[in-house]
């Protein structure tokens, strides 16, 4: 019982007192805010040993039955404690640790991030296959605004009415007028959605993230 | 059916009288407090001391009015009323891609998103991941879970392990299913891309918050010929996942999925509410817009405060 309780109880009790910080200013209230702060950092330091250890045995459990590209989990073990060896032995300012970080893991995920190119022209590629009216439209939406984001937007257009109509001063209505009201319709939607969760929390009703159904039926 | 008393909970959480007091809770922690403090705050000191920001207040009634709706509509759930809820597209897809993983017994991927459990987006993702655990654990197959974050792993396990449960099959639960990757964004990308390469899922899961590793992760799925339903709340990355995805939940379809696939009436109580306070969104823009074609200054606050408009 304790085991459904507590955490439910927590829940309220924190999910009250920092709705409530953000309307009440008074000192008192931001030294609180800024324990619970404080507290979450600890916890999920605490937390953290449980993810390393999750990593370990996850791929630990691989290699030992020899499964299919058991290789890379070694590799994985392998980084990860010469990693924590050499923050231990030679301090994390300098050093091996330094030359793994710098070396190692920042070119490894900026190759991973220049990837992201490749997949978007793929992915566009797809999207911009003119084969329904609504996949035209986003394909000269998306050549217009793709134009007039480039020098030569202001240069390319044309005259009506005595005025000058530029490709780059139609990239910023399409962006500023439909793209910006489509955008805040999705964001008014997710504020009411991030709202109604969190009452829900707050009022004891959503319990799933606890691993517990309204029925009572779960837990753990 | 009589719930027991808990002597740990002065009252029982959803009762109520719980949705009662937690309302005045919520009204007593924000509310202005007596005029002779608010006459006192001619100091900057004392200024420093308010007990309600009061710049804050367009932001407050907003939030009472919605919270009133919530728990209204929650009582009158409560209450045994029959509530309608929308459809939601795209559900229907989940049952579809769990069926096909399991003819094809192939793996099912699941990532719970980059942001960490104080997140709603991640608790709509895990409580959609519970619904996930329980239909798969019917159709006899087991779903992995990625996690960037370990408190979210721990909290996912709990979640897939009572999902088997309520299934009736505890047995399936192996916590090695739903593991931590890493807290490198681009590294927890690389590890999902590389587990969609190596074991070939057949339907894949992105439900959460995401960042520029969405794409990776999508394209590298789409690559695999895997069924894939996203869902996020992070605007710049619906694009995204709508080309690469098969089915995508957008923004709030994120939140309102979790309660739809729980189907329990206080829940979709909820739901109801954030129906109407959009409608009432609706009708406030439609009436800015009239008032703006009419010339009529609606900022009131902004007159109020003397800040002009």
């Amino acid at each position: 019982m304790i085991q459904r309780t507590l955490p439910i109880a927590f829940a309220i009790v924190f999910g009250v007192f920092m709705l409530a910080q953000y309307f009440v200013p008074h000192p008192w209230v931001a030294r609180g805010y800024n324990t619970v702060l404080d507290w979450k950092q600890i916890v999920f330091g605490c937390t953290l040993t449980l993810g390393v250890f999750s990593l370990l045995r996850f791929h630990g459990r691989k290699l030992l039955r020899r499964d299919p590209g058991a290789l890379f989990s070694g590799v994985a073990l392998v980084s990860c404690i010469a990693t924590v060896l050499a923050g231990i032995f030679f301090g994390i300012e300098g050093g091996p640790y330094r030359w793994l970080f710098e070396r190692v893991q920042a070119p490894m995920q900026a190759t991973l991030f220049s990837m992201l190119a490749f997949f978007v022209a793929s992915a566009s590629y797809r999207a911009f296959r003119a084969r329904s009216a609504h996949a035209t439209i986003l394909l000269v939406a998306g050549c217009i605004v793709m134009l007039g984001r480039v020098p030569a937007g202001d240069i390319l257009g044309f005259d009506a009415g005595g005025a000058r109509y530029s490709l780059a001063g139609i990239a910023s209505w399409i962006l500023d007028i439909p793209n910006l009201a489509a955008k805040r319709g999705i964001l008014i939607g997710v504020g009411l959605g991030m709202i109604s969760t969190s009452l829900r929390i707050i009022l004891g009703v959503e319990r799933a993230y606890l691993g517990q159904s309204r029925s009572g039926g779960g837990g753990s | 059916m009589r719930r027991p008393y808990n002597p740990l909970m002065l009252v029982r959480p959803g009762s109520r009288r719980h949705v009662l007091l937690m309302a005045a809770a919520i009204l007593l922690a924000a509310a202005p407090r007596a005029t002779g403090e608010e006459a006192a705050a001619d100091t900057t000191a004392a200024a420093a001391r308010r007990w309600f920001a009061t710049e804050r207040l367009p932001t407050f009634v907003p939030l009472v009015l919605f919270a009133s709706l919530v728990g209204g509509f929650i009582l009158a759930a409560r209450g045994g009323r029959n509530l309608f809820v929308r459809r939601i597209a795209g559900l229907d897809a989940i049952d579809e891609a769990i069926g096909r993983a399991t003819e094809m017994g192939r793996p099912i991927l699941f990532s719970p998103g980059l942001d960490e459990m104080d997140q709603p987006a991640t608790v709509a993702a895990i409580n959609i991941l519970g619904q996930i655990a329980e239909k798969s654990a019917s159709y006899d197959h087991r779903v992995s879970v990625l996690n960037r974050d370990p408190i979210v792993m721990s909290v996912a396990q709990d979640v897939v392990r009572s999902g088997y449960l309520r299934a009736g099959r505890p047995d399936l639960f192996r916590e090695e299913d739903v593991f931590y990757v890493t807290y490198s964004q681009f590294g927890y990308a690389a590890g999902v891309a590389g587990f969609m390469v190596r074991t070939r899922p057949a339907a894949n899961f992105f439900l959460g918050h995401f960042y520029a590793e969405s794409l990776v992760m999508a394209e590298t799925g789409q690559a695999t010929g895997a069924i894939q339903i996203a869902g996020t709340d992070s605007d710049a990355q619906l694009p995204f996942f709508i080309t690469a995805c098969d089915y995508t939940l957008i923004g709030e379809e994120l939140y309102a999925a979790s309660v739809y696939l729980a189907r329990e009436p206080l829940l979709l109580g909820s739901l109801k509410a954030q129906d109407m306070a959009k409608l009432l969104v609706i009708i406030f823009i439609l009436l800015g817009v009239a008032a703006g074609f009419l010339g009529v200054n609606m900022d009131f606050w902004a007159a109020a405060s003397g800040a002009g408009g």
